[in-house]
């Protein structure tokens, strides 16, 4: 690990460990914003850290946002850091300014579409888009349309969108979100060429890939622990061999996971066009289930309860695997990409990644 | 909680090069080799081919040049072998000596040992097999009986080998064997370099379920070895062992046992592929990836002299899981049969995996006692 993704990894992590409290994901659990710590992420930079510095922003490498958005995960943060992280992302990419508070993206599930067209002097943006993360809350949404063949991102700002609530299994906000109103130029620029809404999904699938490791790594922490103190039948439940290889079995998971999470960060900077991002997607997905199922067999009844803290990262697992596209959709996707390379070409195709 | 970290696979010049040299030799070697053929790889015998990439260089290639080596990266080394297994290229032959016996003098042999034993390894005409499970201990090496006692002149071998892969057609073996008390169960166990013509050897076959003759007893009677045929330290053949078992455990053929069935059934459904054929096909091909990127990881760790035993373990258990998940995935994608004998590649080749799937989590170490290792490193034991 390099020294910068250490001082990232070591800096947020002691941020949202000070911070994030069981007593914080409850109040967020019923709806509070966590504005002071929003306020102490923005302090440090973090939703810029997909920003060049040339653009304004933090310049991480992509491997080290996504370690950013991996400690995120292992800490349950309840706040829009990767959508904002993104956001910012795509405004630079078209030049717009950047967002100066939490930000979110739309749309998000590959068969939402948003109109764009010209009407007077600018533009004209119509559309609806579901399970938008943190809608009720964004000060700025990136909408990405498209017009006339090209790829556009609408900068808007809380007052052109309405919402509607939804949540996730975590009860994190996943609104649905309506515009259909002016917009001038000034918030309207074509993306470059080749970017476009499969880089959103992307992208957005590399940060939950992370956000998934980071989850399953602590929640692997956490169930060794509760094996080792939790006494049945006259000694702690880990001294069980049936216990043992379960936990190997969730060990096995988690490493493949953080492998996941790794090759889909080198794939963040090139979006749909990385098929690493579609393996990790994919695979991460698959250990968040397992993981789920095995941490609360082994927590017993006490893990089931809202009273522990488990639930606030395995409702995350069930939740974010199935966020910017599943394993079906991701593995489908890989499937797809071996059948076209032919029977010859799958090994190769393997072996570039 | 012990480290369970996979840093991320060593960067290396470019492999583009030596990866397109190793797949043109190979299309040219093995061009009309069938399906059937392919799928033995690390269990197919081919002295000749092994003796083609030893003129390549493809052998030993990370050992220094004054053993016969050629001082190439632990990158380029996999590339080699990744290619060699997802090719189905018949590699059984040095296989064993390329991975860990080579390895394992290079690290603790004697000067004679690595002079005369790993030039003839590089070269493919010298060619190993593991001593060291037994009839009473399997996955317990730690309960081993054979026993060398020393003797004038070097030391006196009685006991039985068991599961020996290749021993008929073998070189030598490295023995690991008891040499102390019998309580001292780690401490009294030695390891030895022993050539397989000595008298007192019987190498006897043991047919696997396919009927197929790969395994084998190895009987000692009364074997003398000379005081020359130590490895390393008397009483460190638990430690040696170990160490060796990270090679063992952690490479590409712990997850491309069946590629080339997936290969075939890619083959067969070919572009009339239903989504759901994709995203079955597509979650193996994702596992493979993750698995290589994995094992690539321990690679590096083994370059850099560290101790991967752990993470090893845990590409071990999870690379069996999906070299036996392809043949039942493959069930269901085709409703066909498995036929050994079949004329249909795909029918034989699905027929081969399913008879030696169960190998798969036993070889190697057993899918519990990994499990258990993995236990261990949690802080759980």
């Amino acid at each position: 690990m390099s020294e910068t993704s250490q001082i990232v990894r070591d800096t947020a992590n002691r941020l949202f460990t000070e911070r994030i409290s069981p007593q914080l994901l409850l109040g967020a659990e019923t709806g509070a914003w966590l504005g002071e710590e929003w306020t102490l992420i923005e302090e440090m930079g973090l939703p810029l850290a997909m920003v060049g510095e040339e653009d304004g922003g933090v310049g991480l490498d992509d491997v080290d946002a996504a370690m950013l958005i991996r400690v995120a995960g292992a800490n349950a943060v309840p706040l829009p850091l990767a959508e904002t992280m993104l956001a910012n992302r795509f405004l630079a990419a078209a030049g717009l300014p950047l967002s100066s508070g939490p930000a979110t993206v739309a749309p998000v599930r590959p068969t939402d579409r948003f109109h764009l067209e010209r009407a007077g002097g600018g533009w004209h943006l119509s559309g609806t888009a579901h399970r938008i993360p943190w809608a009720r809350s964004a000060q700025t949404v990136l909408v990405l349309a498209e017009a006339g063949g090209q790829t556009f991102a609408v900068r808007l700002d809380d007052g052109q969108v309405r919402t509607e609530s939804a949540h996730n299994l975590a009860v994190e906000p996943r609104d649905s979100l309506f515009v259909d109103g002016a917009v001038p130029d000034t918030a309207v620029a074509p993306l470059p060429d080749g970017m476009g809404f499969g880089d959103l999904m992307a992208m957005g699938a590399a940060l939950r890939t992370a956000a998934m490791a980071g989850a399953i790594g602590r929640v692997l922490e956490l169930t060794v622990g509760y094996a080792n103190e939790r006494a049945q039948f006259g000694r702690p439940i880990g001294k069980f061999q049936a216990i043992q290889q379960s936990l190997a079995v969730m060990a096995g998971h988690a490493a493949a996971a953080s492998g996941a999470a790794d090759l889909a960060a080198e794939g963040l900077s090139q979006g749909a066009r990385s098929l690493t991002v579609a393996v990790g997607k994919a695979r991460a997905g698959e250990a968040a289930g397992v993981v789920a199922t095995i941490a609360h067999q082994v927590h017993g009844a006490i893990g089931f309860t809202h009273e522990h803290s488990l639930h606030f990262l395995t409702k995350r697992l069930w939740s974010w695997r199935d966020e910017f596209g599943n394993e079906a959709h991701w593995n489908r996707l890989f499937g797809q990409r071996m059948a076209e390379a032919g029977a010859d070409g799958v090994w190769p195709l393997i072996a570039s990644l | 909680m012990q480290d369970f970290s996979f840093p991320a696979p060593p960067t290396a010049p470019d492999t583009a090069e030596l990866r397109a040299e190793v797949r043109a030799f190979l299309a040219a070697e093995l061009a009309g080799y069938p399906a059937a053929e392919r799928i033995r790889s690390w269990s197919g015998f081919d002295a000749d081919f092994s003796r083609k990439l030893g003129q390549r260089g493809w052998i030993g290639m990370t050992w220094p040049k004054q053993y016969g080596g050629h001082e190439r990266s632990a990158l380029e080394r996999y590339v080699v072998l990744e290619e060699l297994l997802a090719a189905g290229a018949p590699v059984a032959a040095h296989w064993i000596a390329d991975r860990q016996s080579g390895p394992l003098l290079l690290k603790v042999g004697t000067e004679e040992q690595k002079r005369t034993i790993l030039p003839r390894i590089a070269a493919g005409e010298f060619f190993f097999c593991i001593g060291m499970s037994e009839p009473d201990s399997g996955s317990d090496l730690a309960a081993v009986r054979t026993r060398a006692v020393p003797v004038e002149g070097g030391w006196r071998v009685n006991g039985t080998k068991l599961w020996t892969t290749y021993a008929h057609h073998a070189h030598a073996i490295i023995l690991y064997c008891r040499t102390g008390a019998a309580d001292d169960r780690h401490g009294g166990t030695s390891q030895f370099l022993v050539d397989l013509t000595l008298p007192g050897i019987t190498v006897r076959p043991i047919a696997d379920l396919s009927g197929a003759r790969h395994f084998n007893e190895v009987v000692f009677e009364d074997v003398i070895l000379p005081h020359s045929a130590l490895i390393g330290q008397e009483g460190d053949g638990w430690n040696q062992v170990m160490s060796e078992l990270a090679y063992e455990r952690s490479g590409p053929e712990r997850f491309l046992s069946t590629f080339v069935l997936f290969v075939e059934l890619v083959r067969t459904l070919g572009s009339q592929m239903t989504p759901d054929a994709a995203g079955a096909l597509g979650r193996l091909g994702v596992h493979l990836v993750v698995l290589r990127r994995l094992s690539r990881s321990v690679a590096g760790m083994l370059q850099d002299g560290r101790n991967p035993a752990l993470q090893a373990s845990v590409v071990k258990d999870l690379g069996a899981l999906v070299e036996q998940e392809i043949p039942e995935i493959a069930r269901q994608l085709m409703a066909m049969e498995p036929d050994l004998r079949s004329h249909d590649a795909l029918s034989s080749v699905l027929g081969y995996s399913i008879l030696n799937a169960p190998a798969f989590s036993l070889r190697g170490g057993t899918r519990e006692i990994l499990r258990g290792i993995i236990a261990r490193g949690l802080g759980l034991r």
